[in-house]
């Protein structure tokens, strides 16, 4: 009783495990974070395990197993032991989790982020996408498919800059 | 549910998702040999998706069995006789060139959107979700393998011929889309699945039109159809040799 009673006056508070989870950066797109990106959905303890709801962008992300193994080393550095990272592919991911904040350092990256769509995703491909380097619009759409399921690849037609942009979904 | 129903929607779902993997499985073969880097990793993309959407498939189906979820596709994929996979002919067909794979993948897609638009409505609610992350992904597709038929049709002489080509080799094996998966006559009734057969009707003449606007002639002799799942291509048994010979000479390890 006492131990456990010790153990759960150790356990670090919501707040502080959002805070730590805020600090995995997506392993494909360092610049952002796993919180911020919107995967990681939910967090609860079940018994002395703590677990950890993610969903992937894309059903087939190759990326969710180096996200969990990265979600549950920065949380056993603050004192968690048992951490269960869960994949939940319902509801699907959406680009419209992803935050402001988030969307400006995509952007500062060379990414451009995904516009907002509203559940409307075929008009808003239809529109046409900035360039992040010179917010020139006269860009042309190389490929559907990028270098990771989530984006694809355009050139700008005024500054010439390849880029690409994280797909809306 | 009751129980017959259930095992009828889990054969549905296992066929899906062997279409799915068989499809992906051909659209990786393409991974360091397409025409031009763009589609390279448009195909190795392409393929990553399918493979991803049978395992969503394959997951909803170990649910409705009360098997394991984690290690049933896997189980699926790498430890089942090639005479137990429900894949149609369709996919099993070996790559091809470059034109008939775009082309295959085409009329899978444009399939599927209309298939999926309806499972979106099921009355099993995990399908329903599943095939709604599913749908938003296949836009992608769809709007990439739809861009890339009038381009090949309008293209060069030798780009329309190639086109021309594998719509004649693939157009009687298509005819099988619509033919209806296992168990769906059960399922359709209770709302469950759509009907393959009205989705059918849509997706002929969608893909017929684009396909004239594209120059290709679409007068087909009417060819046999081979509509049992069960009946395999000559080369489906070297393509799961292909696909299990690894996992199969160590059952046991751990990857």
């Amino acid at each position: 009783m006492v131990i456990n009673a010790v153990k759960l006056l150790a356990r670090p508070s919501d707040a502080q495990i959002w805070e730590a989870l805020a600090e995995v950066p997506d392993p494909e797109m360092p610049v952002v974070n796993l919180v911020e990106l919107g995967i990681v959905r939910e967090i609860g303890w079940v018994e002395d395990a703590l677990r950890v709801t993610i969903t992937p962008t894309f059903a087939a992300c190759p990326a969710y197993e180096v996200m969990g193994a990265d979600i549950a080393a920065r949380l056993r550095r603050l004192g968690i032991e048992r951490i269960e990272v869960q994949v939940r592919q319902a509801p699907a991911w959406t680009s419209e989790w992803i935050t402001e904040e988030a969307r400006l350092k995509l952007k500062a990256a060379g990414l451009a982020p995904p516009p907002h769509h509203q559940g409307e995703l075929i008009q808003v491909l239809l529109a046409p996408v900035a360039c992040p380097r010179c917010s020139s619009t006269k860009t042309s759409l190389r490929n559907s498919f990028g270098t990771t399921p989530c984006r694809m690849i355009y050139t700008c037609d005024d500054c010439r800059e390849p880029f690409e942009q994280f797909k809306p979904l | 549910m009751n129980e017959t129903q259930t095992k009828a929607l889990a054969a549905y779902l296992v066929a899906l998702a062997d279409d799915e993997l068989i499809l992906g499985h051909r659209d990786s073969e393409w991974t360091g040999h397409a025409p031009i880097l763009e589609e390279d990793i448009a195909f190795a993309n392409l393929a990553l998706d399918e493979i991803g959407h049978a395992r969503l498939w394959y997951e909803l189906a170990a649910d409705l069995m009360g098997v394991e979820r984690a290690r049933f596709p896997d189980r699926q994929v790498y430890f089942r006789p090639a005479a137990d996979f429900r894949c149609l002919q369709f996919v099993e067909l070996p790559k091809g060139d470059w034109a008939f794979s775009m082309l295959r993948q085409y009329l899978f897609d444009a399939f599927e959107q209309h298939r999926l638009a309806r499972l979106v409505k099921s009355e099993y609610q995990p399908l329903a979700d599943v095939a709604a992350r599913i749908r938003t992904e296949e836009i992608y597709h769809l709007r990439h393998t739809r861009a890339w038929v009038p381009r090949l049709g309008l293209g060069t002489e030798e780009s329309r011929a190639r086109m021309q080509a594998a719509l004649d080799e693939l157009w009687p094996y298509a005819q099988a889309l619509g033919a209806p998966l296992p168990g769906e006559l059960e399922l359709e009734e209770e709302g469950l699945v759509p009907g393959g057969g009205s989705l059918f009707a849509v997706w002929s003449a969608e893909v017929t039109s684009l396909l004239k606007e594209a120059s290709a002639s679409t007068s087909f002799a009417d060819n046999e159809v081979e509509a049992d799942r069960a009946v395999h291509s000559e080369y489906f048994p070297a393509l799961i040799a292909d696909l299990q010979e690894v996992a199969q000479l160590d059952p046991a390890a751990q990857w």
